[in-house]
């Protein structure tokens, strides 16, 4: 209840801001409504959804999985550890910017450069999380599969990814919305087409309504894909979890 | 931590060590079962055996159901055998609760149904029964004494309890006080003797007895 009282106010003041700062600078939410509906009948939103969403899907999945796989590596073996910080601080703090430019520049206006692109400004914030877990896992669990002889395969499965799982989601939770910003960015530079693409057009038209039309509906989402896919999956996840009353 | 323990056990033996708490038994099964390689000396187990062990804590795997955790360790063992450990356990009720949701008595029952349904050749147990009330002890070390004579199998438990030590095993060694070496070795043939009052009472005074003589060595009296 608090939250749709909350949500209007937000549309009360968008409405009365759009009156105060004018239909040029800031369109009233009438305007941006009919702008979707227009861009939704002519098919053009649909496309653009479909090709950004197609780009975050790929740099999202490659970006964790290659993160994981490194992060636990580096959590468990020390020399992997003392080799591969150095390389993680420096692309750390290598801003998201440069990492585009470079691949662009070095690849091309390619597909492979953008997703690429994408995926690299992600990797390091996974891996930091995911060493983390790796570094947390609990000694006797380990010492119980090597007792009990369980194979390699069998005891990362069952004794380490449950316990990696709760790092797994976290950098899932903060991966995805850095890589859903950075796809726009780098459609924004050098794609022909997505949201960010669109983006860039409304920008150099000095279309606002497009541009909010466009930001709503992907924040719409986005917050779809959160409720519908990923809380289910926390959830499931958490059944063994015992509550505190 | 140790010094000079040497011994060996004939298959399907029940050995019983007792020691002072902190003396190095719990180190002694770590070295036996392979965690700790910080020694010198040598282990001899036979070849092919599979070891189970029952560490001091449960030792589940929490985001498994019960019936997961002894699956994963005993993956070729049948329904049926997994049933009647079960049912020897009194865990069947409890197959598909998670171990969050269990008592340390039930959680014991289901590290105990682990280490057997691994059908081992070396079972270890490290103070399988301590910090439990005594009904449920001695209620589970029943149910041990079950298991143990329905499948033998080379046994090796620690415990301070030396009830408990008579009350299970064929043969008791009995730890010094840190750093540990064994200062005696009684044959208590579980099996084959009845363990009355009387018997377990004699046994009793002779491990003080014992006791209080190393002591007496080891003081320079």
């Amino acid at each position: 209840m608090l939250r749709l009282l909350s949500i209007a106010i937000l549309i009360g003041a968008w409405y009365a801001g759009s009156l105060v700062a004018g239909e040029r600078m800031l369109p009233g939410p009438a305007a941006v409504l009919a702008a979707i509906v227009e861009e939704a009948r002519s098919g053009a939103l649909a496309l653009s959804l479909a090709a950004t969403l197609a780009r975050v899907a790929l740099a999202f999945s490659l970006a964790m999985a290659v993160g994981t796989a490194l992060g636990l590596l580096m959590g468990r073996v020390k020399l992997a550890d003392k080799l591969g910080d150095p390389w993680l601080v420096v692309l750390l703090n290598l801003p998201a910017l440069v990492i585009i430019i470079l691949a662009y520049v070095w690849g091309g206006l390619t597909e492979a450069a953008a997703i690429a692109a994408v995926a690299v400004n992600k990797l390091p914030n996974t891996i930091v999380t995911i060493r983390e877990g790796a570094r947390a896992l609990d000694p006797a669990l380990d010492e119980m599969a090597h007792v009990f002889a369980m194979p390699r395969a069998k005891a990362i499965r069952h004794v380490v990814m449950p316990q990696v799982a709760p790092y797994f989601a976290a950098a899932a939770r903060s991966g995805l919305s850095l890589v859903w910003k950075i796809v726009l960015v780098v459609e924004l530079l050098g794609r022909p087409n997505g949201v960010g693409f669109e983006m860039g057009i409304a920008f150099q038209l000095f279309d606002v309504t497009r541009i909010i039309a466009y930001a709503l509906v992907f924040v719409a989402v986005m917050l779809t894909i959160e409720t519908v896919l990923v809380q289910p999956l926390e959830r499931r996840a958490s059944r063994w979890r015992v509550r505190t009353a | 931590m140790l010094r000079d323990i040497a011994f060996t056990l004939e298959p399907g033996e029940v050995a019983a060590f007792v020691g002072p708490s902190g003396c190095g038994k719990t180190t002694m099964l770590r070295i036996i079962a392979g965690l700790d390689r910080d020694y010198e000396g040598t282990v001899a187990r036979q070849c092919d055996g599979a070891i189970g062990m029952v560490f001091q804590e449960p030792r589940l795997l929490p985001w498994r159901t019960v019936e997961e955790n002894v699956r994963l360790i005993a993956p070729r063992a049948s329904e049926g055998e997994l049933a009647a450990l079960f049912d020897t356990l009194e865990l069947a009720p409890h197959r598909r609760h998670y171990p969050g949701q269990l008592s340390l008595g039930l959680a014991r029952r289901t590290a105990l149904a682990r280490a057997f349904a691994v059908e081992a050749s070396l079972l270890i147990l490290d103070e399988p029964f301590v910090s439990l009330d005594d009904a449920l002890a001695a209620r589970l070390r029943g149910e041990l004494i079950k298991l143990i004579d329905s499948r033998p199998v080379t046994t090796l438990l620690v415990t301070h309890d030396v009830e408990e030590a008579i009350g299970l095993a064929d043969r008791l060694f009995l730890l010094s006080a840190g750093p540990a070496r064994i200062i005696a070795e009684l044959p208590i043939a579980r099996r084959d003797a009845a363990a009355t009052a009387g018997r377990v009472a004699a046994i009793k005074a002779e491990v003080a007895r014992l006791t209080q003589t190393a002591r007496g060595v080891s003081c320079g009296r």
